[in-house]
């Protein structure tokens, strides 16, 4: 399983004019975080580097992730002033804040941005709705939609400040509930005794939510319904987080997402917190009230013109103004899925291939995919309500879609041996599919020479971008700029990718075929070998196929040096441009973005390598 | 659902559990609240179950993740053996812990979360999980050749027979070494 961590841009990457971005991306069962790497990387001839291209760069790439999450900082910073001002200079909370003190204002403020992060929370996880969104989006170019891919990482930082701003307010109110306590029992002024007494009955309100001796802030929190609701949602979401950690996400995928449906407790309890009307200003503040003499002559009100009896009154709840508009949506969204999940998906072709890795090739009506998109999948027979994304590994130019299924986990396995009992040529269990979702990765085509570097099971979208790059091919699709594509398959160990291997067989049969041997050159290394390996491989050295994979080209141990892989497409493509493209660890990017600086030329009419800025 | 190892939820659980608590006990003190004595409790029991439950405990399936600089700590939950192994302990501890902190408004949160850890330490327990400390890997991994590739050869490498080794007079040229001084060819 790829977890890699997550390496940010540092300065130097900055002034090298590359940057690096990563997506997580849906490949078999595991989340593999696929590089996306900008940069002209120019040398100039002294050595020095062209530091006006690099600004430019910078902004293509990140400048609009960068400026929602600004717009987003800055949303959250308004409502949290707005509100905060609200609360601690209005007129009508003046007597609620001779009680509380400033922690009204603290309460409330977080109070408005969790409103407004409550209502944003729902909106990534819409994964159809997102679909939709980004098809409609075609004409504003790719970098728009594909922040639509960063949903999940979003989600997150919102989840974040939601979890940020329930402790402020939770601190805040505590603050609150024990100088409500206090100012009942009389331990402050005056002025604070008489309004917590003001009565509820005939013509005076009160304002103090404390209404007897024997009320502790326990009971009160417990008897309100602001109280109970917010202990209750607290507790979700603390559930909620805990079960969302990296740790417990990635090995019991199940507790996240069965305790992750506790959000429904959680918007139902947030949409009643405000039905008490706990937090109370007053209703006449207005003149003819004068509230500087009011508040230092208590023995006044009611007497006075000028200080009628203060009545106070709860705020009209509004929580649910902001949060029923993305529920709806989310109702949509899980409608969507179901409507989806009924249509008739059936099965073109079951194999079981080495290593235990199911293919299946599906059919379903009016589904159109691009190359490395992935699809949801649901099998009833094994769980009602799990969906698991896989990557597609057929190309979009056939007529149906397949999907290469590891052992990996409970689901995947339980598939794969109800598979293996089925009769022959009968058809699957019944299998609801979600998709395709994710931005489809057709740069690699835009260029006259691609270096593909599948590392792990990042090789899987690659299986799509061949099979549809030699489609292409063969049908002389003036899309496909591509005349020479270089390979370059890395991995531990080729259990459980045979299938890829099959895969390059077949297309270097097929090319050999048409006498285009050249059109494709890949390279395998295998970094997981040890003795047995090499003596295995030294005895068969002559052997025309390779003993570990079959394939012509033989198989190399260790990783690539890359300098020899570089120079070598240099030589063979003195004047191209070539589009650089990977799918496995951070790491290897950033030894890959170095060497595409290294190896391009200055010269116009020489080598220049990219690496892609889009999504793969 | 399989083979989720309650433990590793219930100690993600038990840790916020106590960082609540710890928050709960610092604003109980520090606004000095009714019955701060249960702040103060609950601060210092907070202190307590984030340091007991910092270190992760070792996965019985997969790769054990630990946190960062746990390395102390774990071996300071480790001096303690079974108590800290064994898991039924654990779940009644965090009971009998968190119910002073159910007194006040302050803790109350605290106290829940860490019952909810109890209860998910108990389901753990009852499956029989265990606390393993995660402790350095010693370096024992790598043998791929055995011990007798250090010591010097004991037997001649294999080769044919000395008949079939001797130089030949009629294929002097296929011979597999050259004598240092000429001798007459030996007809065998």
């Amino acid at each position: 399983m790829i977890t890699s961590s997550l390496r940010k841009c540092n300065f130097m990457d900055y002034f090298l004019g590359i940057t690096l971005t990563t997506d997580l991306k849906w490949v078999g069962f595991e989340q593999v975080h696929c590089i996306k790497t900008t940069g002209n990387c120019l040398k100039t001839s002294s050595g020095g580097w062209r530091k006006s291209f690099k600004m430019g760069n910078w902004i293509i790439n990140h400048g609009l992730a960068y400026f929602i999450l600004v717009v987003w900082m800055a949303i959250n910073i308004f409502l949290f002033v707005w509100f905060y001002f609200l609360y601690d200079l209005g007129d009508r909370f003046f007597y609620t804040r001779h009680l509380l003190g400033s922690a009204l204002a603290w309460a409330r403020a977080p109070a408005a941005v969790l409103n407004f992060n409550c209502l944003l929370i729902l909106l990534p996880v819409c994964r159809n709705l997102l679909s939709l969104v980004r098809g409609s989006f075609v004409c504003c170019g790719r970098t728009m939609r594909k922040q639509l891919d960063k949903n999940i990482s979003f989600h997150k930082l919102v989840a974040y400040m939601i979890g940020l701003m329930t402790a402020v307010h939770i601190v805040a109110h505590l603050l609150n509930v024990e100088r409500y306590y206090n100012s009942w029992h009389g331990e402050y002024d005056a002025l604070s005794m008489a309004l917590s007494r003001l009565n509820d009955s005939g013509n005076t309100t009160y304002l103090n939510p404390i209404r007897s001796n024997t009320t502790t802030p326990n009971l009160l929190v417990f008897t309100t319904i602001a109280g109970i609701t917010g202990v209750i949602i607290t507790l979700a979401l603390i559930l909620m987080i805990t079960s969302s950690m990296e740790v417990i996400r990635r090995s019991y995928f199940e507790v996240f997402w069965f305790t992750h449906h506790l959000f429904i407790v959680f918007f139902a309890g947030l949409v009643f917190h405000g039905a008490g009307r706990i937090v109370r200003g007053q209703t006449n503040a207005n003149p003819p009230y004068n509230i500087t003499f009011c508040k230092d002559h208590i023995e006044d009100w009611g007497k006075n013109k000028m200080c009628p009896v203060p009545q106070f009154a709860g705020g009209f709840p509004q929580t649910w103004m902001w949060v029923i508009g993305p529920m709806v949506l989310y109702v949509c969204e899980r409608l969507l899925r179901f409507i989806r999940y009924i249509q008739a998906v059936k099965y073109r072709k079951i194999v079981i291939r080495p290593s235990k890795v199911l293919e299946l090739q599906l059919v379903k009506n009016g589904f159109k995919m691009d190359v490395g998109q992935y699809v949801f999948l649901n099998c009833p027979a094994i769980s009602q309500l799990e969906w698991h994304p896989f990557t597609m590994t057929s190309a979009p130019e056939e007529d149906f879609f397949s999907v290469h299924i590891r052992s990996v986990g409970d689901w995947t396995q339980k598939l794969i041996s109800i598979v293996e009992h089925l009769p022959e040529g009968a058809q699957g269990p019944k299998m609801g599919v979600d998709g395709p979702f994710g931005t489809a990765s057709e740069d690699v085509f835009d260029y006259e020479v691609a270096m593909l570097v599948g590392a792990g099971i990042g090789v899987t979208p690659f299986a799509s971008v061949l099979k549809s790059i030699w489609y292409k091919f063969k049908d002389s699709n003036p899309e496909l700029r591509t005349r020479k594509i270089y390979f370059y398959w890395l991995c531990r160990e080729t259990h459980a990718f045979e299938w890829f291997a099959d895969l390059l067989q077949v297309l270097e049969r097929e090319m050999e075929e048409r006498g285009m041997g050249d059109f494709l050159t890949y390279k395998l290394y295998l970094t997981g070998w040890d003795q047995s390996h090499a003596t295995h491989v030294m005895v068969h050295a002559d052997a025309d196929t390779d003993v570990v994979t079959g394939l012509k080209q033989k198989t190399n141990y260790g990783r690539p040096n890359w300098d020899k892989e570089f120079e070598q497409v240099c030589k063979e493509n003195p004047t191209s441009v070539v589009g650089t493209f990977l799918c496995g660890p951070v790491v290897l990017a950033t030894v890959l973005s170095k060497k595409c600086v290294k190896y391009t030329d200055m010269d116009p009419r020489k080598t220049k390598f990219y690496f892609n800025k889009e999504n793969f | 659902m399989g083979k989720i190892e309650w433990a590793m939820w219930a100690n993600e659980q038990a840790l916020a559990a106590g960082l609540i608590l710890l928050t709960g006990g610092i604003v109980g003190v520090a606004g000095q609240f009714r019955d701060w004595e249960f702040a103060a409790y609950a601060i210092a029991a907070g202190v307590f179950v984030c340091l007991l439950e910092y270190p992760r405990g070792k996965r019985n399936k997969g790769t054990s993740v630990e946190r960062t600089g746990q390395y102390c700590f774990t071996v300071c939950v480790k001096s303690f053996g079974p108590l800290t192994r064994n898991y039924y302990v654990r779940a009644f501890l965090h009971a009998a812990i968190c119910v002073p902190g159910g007194f006040i408004l302050a803790t109350v949160l605290g106290c829940v979360c860490l019952g909810i850890a109890s209860l998910i330490y108990l389901a753990a327990a009852i499956r029989g999980e265990q606390w393993e400390p995660i402790l350095p890997r010693k370096e024992s991994a790598r043998k791929p050749v055995g011990e007798s590739i250090k010591l010097p050869p004991q037997n001649p490498p294999p080769r044919p027979p000395a008949e079939m080794r001797r130089k030949r007079a009629e294929d002097l040229e296929a011979a597999s070494y050259v004598n240092p001084i000429a001798v007459t060819a030996n007809d065998d």
